[in-house]
């Protein structure tokens, strides 16, 4: 297993070497690389899925991923460095096997993503940007995911864990380290790990998007609201007028036009 | 007479596999591009136009002008890029939107592509929602597989490629040009304008960058007819949009609803405040880089024009709600944060501005800013605002003016008093709420 530091990676400290890839992950990196350069009319717009694929194989931005990222688009490794450290989710030292995010930016802070924070980081023994000792948990404070409605929200390898508490978050990670099984809230059956879905990020679709749940309960709540008023206001044009004309074969607006 | 809910987009959420080609079809999925593919692109430019849609990204510009803008095609290519990569915060819309019908947004991208020409649309999806990826993935699939997507579409000729692209983490990225950049492969940093996107976009190309939301309601206008969809509304804000919820309010979620409906409509919806007893103290009507609003605006029609004459903006229709409980200025200081370590670092106001307002902030936050902090930080705002690079910037000094403004003597008390001491983080929780109420 990598060495990992134990220390937060601010940037100062340099990427640990990397040997040179084997010549059957090059082959397999190369034959991968093809693919995603062949989605665009340019090939450099290849290079934030080509370095999420880098991850996939090396669990973080490692310097032969750069440089293979550099030989296959016609950049320098210089370039390809200037990209990768402008984006968050590309990591500058190996990553645990499981990202767990907690949200604390504000809306989720104030109901309760610090004080989340300050648990899951106290029951770990680390801080933003660090790993256990076991290489499994890297621990992130994240910025808002487009979850505001299920607040706090905790991220774990960029899948949903909606409405977390102190302790529902301490028994996630106790239970990533653990091997026992994980269900994100709204996502797939289980959290993959880092490397896998870094290579689903590549656009390397895993077959997993049928699992779990089209949305949870707070998505469905105007809904429910205006499905409820519907049912109290049945024959009458009110309430619903506008879906009601969706929902049945086309009405008087559809035929008038 | 109050304003009824009008779930459109979010219709059939709820069915257990939402998502796939063959529920969406069941709701009259793909009927609007069959009826697009008949016509002149030229009358689906103008149907939108006169739909009055605007751009549900925020800004608010009106979409179909937006694809009028493309200069005459010359034979080159001409790109149509979808902007998914929702990072505001208290915006959550989109992503919901793409977890349950990934499809609207694929026959929306369909029809649009054909109505300005395009034959390889984008969708820079933000990197950190994995299962939305998944999903967006497979309904690309599914559209192939059916042939609504590929070559000679529907036996018409016309030919489409669409591309899903995960970003990696970088909120500067919803900004359209720092979007192109970094869909071209670059850091995702700012691009000047002029030249705007419609004449030098994705490599220099005319290109379109229209928000999810506005994309995804474009087959509906279509099925539907412009009128039907600018009867709802109001006169300059038609249609319907995703009002999303969240925080202190007894059922958060989103809510479909003609634009113009008020907070206090959407609140007796959701049940009012978490804590009855409690009241609402500011709330921001379409995001953090919206000026806040407060109990005085309950009211406030929520369209561009009247949260505009409120002095705010409509935003991203992200209603984040805080009670008597919440600290102005832990809230703003926390903001203040997000923006210091998004700034792309391009521009100098920012870059530096950014900085100088979290370090202030957290002074204050702590209880210890000085006698002119206040109005350091409206001057610092001053020089950011309108002198910045791209609206990060201005989005940045939003909630520090106008908390000033409505809340001036809380930021007074931050020089004496730590926010923790006067509002005890513990009283805002959702699991405090719950051990009182349970």
């Amino acid at each position: 297993m990598t060495h990992i530091d134990s220390d937060p990676n601010y940037g100062v400290v340099p990427a640990p070497d990397t040997d040179a890839y084997p010549d059957d992950v090059l082959a397999g990196l190369r034959v991968d690389a093809e693919q995603v350069i062949a989605r665009y009319p340019r090939e450099r717009s290849a290079l934030l899925p080509l370095l999420h694929l880098v991850q996939s194989v090396d669990g973080y931005v490692s310097p032969r991923g750069i440089e293979l990222c550099a030989d296959l688009l016609g950049l320098t490794g210089a370039e390809v460095s200037g990209v990768a450290t402008f984006y968050t989710q590309f990591k500058r030292h190996p990553n645990g096997k499981y990202t767990v995010g907690v949200c604390t930016n504000t809306l989720c802070a104030i109901m309760g993503g610090d004080e989340i924070w300050d648990s899951v980081r106290e029951h770990l023994g680390i801080g933003h940007d660090e790993t256990t000792a076991d290489g499994l948990v890297t621990l992130e404070r994240i910025e808002c995911n487009a979850a505001c409605d299920y607040a706090p929200v905790v991220m774990a390898n960029w899948e949903f864990f909606d409405n977390q508490t102190p302790e529902s978050t301490k028994a996630l990670v106790d239970d990533l380290r653990s091997g026992a099984p994980v269900t994100p809230t709204r996502g797939a059956s289980k959290v993959c790990t880092f490397k896998q879905v870094s290579r689903v990020l590549a656009g390397f679709h895993d077959g997993l998007a049928d699992e779990g749940v089209g949305a949870g309960p707070a998505t469905l709540q105007g809904l429910r609201v205006a499905q409820a008023l519907s049912a109290a206001d049945t024959g009458s044009p009110g309430g619903l007028a506008d879906s009601a004309l969706l929902d049945a074969p086309k009405g008087n607006r559809e035929a008038t036009k | 007479m109050s304003t009824q809910l009008t779930p459109i987009l979010t219709r059939f959420w709820d069915d257990p596999q939402s998502w796939t080609l063959a529920t969406y079809e069941r709701h009259d999925g793909y009927k609007a591009l069959k009826k697009a593919l008949k016509m002149p692109p030229a009358d689906l430019v103008q149907m939108t136009k006169d739909s009055g849609l605007r751009g549900r990204g925020g800004a608010g510009f009106p979409t179909g002008m937006k694809w009028g803008f493309l200069p005459p095609a010359d034979g080159g290519p001409r790109y149509l890029v979808v902007n998914a990569d929702e990072s505001e915060p208290g915006t959550c819309k989109d992503i919901p939107l793409l977890m349950a019908t990934p499809q609207f947004l694929i026959e929306g991208v369909a029809i649009t592509s054909f109505a300005i020409g395009c034959n390889h649309a984008f969708i820079y999806l933000r990197g950190e929602v994995v299962h939305v990826y998944r999903r967006l993935l497979r309904a690309v699939e599914e559209a192939y597989a059916a042939g609504y997507l590929g070559k000679n579409i529907l036996g018409t000729g016309f030919d489409l490629d669409v591309t899903v692209h995960a970003g990696a983490g970088a909120y500067i990225c919803g900004e359209e040009t720092a979007l192109l950049d970094s869909l071209e492969g670059r850091r995702g940093q700012p691009r000047l304008k002029p030249p705007f996107p419609a004449v030098a976009g994705l490599y220099a190309r005319p290109t379109v960058v229209n928000n999810v939301e506005s994309i995804a309601s474009v087959p509906l206008i279509l099925l539907h007819g412009a009128a039907w969809f600018a009867e709802m509304g109001t006169t300059k804000s038609t249609g319907f949009g995703i009002f999303s919820l969240s925080g202190h309010v007894a059922r958060p979620g989103q809510y479909e609803a003609p634009l113009g409906i008020t907070l206090r409509e959407l609140l007796e919806m959701a049940g009012g405040m978490r804590d009855p007893t409690k009241k609402l103290k500011f709330w921001t009507p379409g995001g953090s880089s919206t000026p806040m609003f407060t109990d005085a605006h309950l009211d406030v029609p929520l369209d561009f024009e009247s949260v505009a004459a409120a002095g705010s903006m409509l935003g991203t229709r992200a209603l984040q709600i805080f009670d008597e409980t919440v600290s102005v200025v832990r809230a703003v200081s926390r903001w203040a944060d997000f923006y210091a370590h998004e700034s792309c670092g391009k521009c100098t106001p920012c870059r530096e501005g950014t900085f100088w307002i979290k370090q202030i902030m957290e002074r204050l936050e702590h209880g210890q800013g000085t006698q002119d902090d206040i109005d350091k930080l409206v001057d610092i705002c001053g020089t950011i605002l309108g002198r910045s690079f791209c609206p990060l910037g201005d989005g940045a000094t939003s909630c520090i003016t106008s908390a000033v403004q409505y809340f001036r003597e809380e930021f007074e008390a931050g020089m004496r008093t730590p926010a923790a001491e006067l509002f005890p983080p513990a009283a805002c929780t959702l699991f405090a709420k719950e051990s009182v109420s349970a």
